[in-house]
């Protein structure tokens, strides 16, 4: 069912060019309503320069970014400072982009457990207590598209498991597609559909093997976190070595990895398969 | 009451003023005080071109200005230069070239010391209604992109993201800035137009707890600073720009003393204004 649905949002072969290297290239994604694709990958990597491009934030410099007519978004960024001249209450961010019936700002704090802070001023608010409110003002819109970068900064452990569990339930309530993204390369939320594994490029793609099902899993994180989080295990043809080169699985090494250097044979294999089945 | 030319100064300065406060808000937040000093330092080549091809001055600094603004915009996105060297140049380059080119006009006869310092005391029934008529649009169209700009303002990135258009509401606002400078020019001069924009709303700061509410002080404030510059320039004969200027400046050192913080605790405590 959802496969037929039009995709909220669709990358083909994007790529981003800033001051004289490629940010990100090759990156092809599609998030149908009610999907969660998980992005992971390093420092630089080219998350949030993904998550930007799909926004219309940033325009690729090659390929395409697609998104569905009168798309309502949802956005949490990675790093949002609000300047001290800035007189601003929690209740008054939640109106930033739109009008907000009361019932609804209320509704969307409560969901996130920032009801309390209604009249504190942003400015004064912890890490974890922004990013919450942050999360609150993103699903109070009742967005057709959520993307959340690395929504789980500042959050302890049982802050994660919670956060996660809230998006899955968010994502079941108003049926929208989410498009996460965590610097955790291992460890992502259960209920993702798809994890994109990027490097510069798209380096793996799959499903996350949910902590639950597995025994050793279990153990190591934990009954409560069972069934919050999974496990994403990479399968890459190739390494990053440290100097930026790469390495691989045939043992050559070269300058850059992308698409067109015939090394991905088997990733131009599966995509080829995914857009068989999806049409 | 308008035959009286101290009347006209009042309701020119506060009309002007009302202006100046929401936007200069804006100004505020985005740390935009060198941008504003490089526009009206711009309006002075405005003041020249206008006598140069004998063309209303008013909308002639307006057009200048807001050629300078978008011509900052395109620089800023290719030049090499760092923005706030970009904009001390564009600052006193369109400065100097108005002196300039005033000096080569040889036939104008104008006092100079009036557009630098403003001539609040020479304001005209025609100078009053251009103010109000003029402030009432900006003001209009500040309200029409309230909410985008702000969240523009908050955050660009959430702001395109979410839709409200944020290079458009940028653009407007550029605008709505050079309108305001050509407006207020006359009352307090090129050389303070920032200061009647920024001081009001900093004074406000510590009083606001949310941007609709810094805008509506930020002009009450102006307001007030615009009356007490005024008499107090009448009483002892001073320059009636600068003595606004000063006025403004008493303001905000006012709102920053302690003084300021245990009104503003009394206030907090009552339980009216407990409701926010």
């Amino acid at each position: 069912m959802l496969e037929n649905a039009t995709p909220l949002i669709s990358l083909d072969s994007a790529g981003l060019f800033r001051d004289g290297r490629w940010l990100v290239r090759g990156v092809d994604l599609e998030l149908r309503p009610g999907e969660i694709v998980t992005l992971i990958g390093p420092n630089g990597s080219g998350k949030s320069t993904t998550a930007k491009m799909a926004l219309g934030i940033l325009t690729p410099s090659e390929g395409t970014a697609r998104r569905r007519d009168r798309l309502v978004v949802g956005y949490v960024p990675q790093r949002v400072s609000i300047d001290w001249t800035l007189p601003l209450s929690v209740e008054r961010f939640m109106r930033l982009t739109g009008r907000l019936a009361r019932r609804e700002a209320d509704d969307a704090m409560a969901a996130t457990g920032v009801e309390h802070l209604r009249h504190a001023e942003v400015r004064t608010l912890s890490g974890g207590e922004f990013q919450r409110v942050m999360l609150a003002r993103a699903i109070a819109r009742k967005p057709d598209l959520l993307v959340l970068d690395e929504p789980v900064q500042g959050v302890d452990f049982t802050g994660e498991i919670a956060l996660y569990e809230l998006i899955g339930q968010i994502r079941d309530k108003i049926g929208c597609g989410i498009l996460l993204i965590s610097h955790d390369l291992h460890v992502v939320m259960a209920a993702t559909d798809r994890v994109i594994c990027l490097n510069g490029h798209v380096c793996c793609s799959g499903t996350p093997t949910v902590v639950a099902s597995s025994e050793a899993y279990r153990t190591l994180f934990g009954g409560r976190a069972a069934p919050a989080l999974a496990v994403y295990e990479h399968s890459h043809d190739h390494t990053h070595l440290p100097d930026g080169r790469v390495q691989h699985a045939d043992g050559t090494i070269t300058d850059h990895c992308h698409p067109d250097d015939g090394h991905h044979h088997d990733g131009a294999a599966k995509r080829e398969k995914e857009h068989g089945s999806a049409g | 009451m308008l035959d009286d030319f101290f009347s006209r100064a009042l309701i020119a300065g506060v009309g002007v003023a009302l202006v100046a406060g929401p936007l200069g808000c804006f100004i505020v937040w985005r740390r935009l005080a060198y941008f504003g000093d490089t526009l009206s330092h711009a309006a002075l080549l405005g003041v020249a071109l206008a006598f140069l091809l004998e063309v209303n001055i008013t909308l002639t600094v307006f057009a200048v200005s807001a050629l300078i603004s978008v011509a900052l915009l395109f620089l800023q996105k290719r030049a090499t230069l760092s923005a706030d060297s970009l904009l001390g140049l564009l600052a006193h380059s369109a400065l100097a070239l108005g002196l300039v080119a005033l000096a080569f006009m040889s036939w104008v006869r104008m006092d100079l010391m009036g557009f630098l310092f403003g001539d609040i005391l020479a304001v005209s029934r025609v100078d009053i209604a251009v103010i109000y008529i003029g402030g009432a649009a900006v003001l209009g169209v500040l309200a029409l992109i309230w909410r985008p700009l702000f969240a523009a303002t908050v955050n660009q990135e959430i702001a395109d993201a979410e839709g409200t258009r944020p290079a458009r509401a940028n653009f407007v606002f550029m605008l709505l800035m050079a309108a305001v400078i050509a407006i207020s020019m006359k009352i307090v001069g090129v050389l303070l137009i920032t200061a009647m924009l920024i001081i009001p709303a900093a004074a406000a700061r510590r009083f606001s707890t949310g941007p609709e509410q810094m805008a509506v002080l930020a002009a009450a404030i102006g307001a007030a600073c615009v009356v007490a510059g005024l008499f107090g320039s009448l009483e002892w004969d001073t320059p009636s720009g600068p003595s606004i200027v000063v006025a403004a400046l008493v303001f905000f050192l006012i709102s920053v003393s302690p003084i300021a913080g245990l009104i503003l605790r009394l206030i907090r405590a009552s339980p009216v204004s407990n409701r926010g």
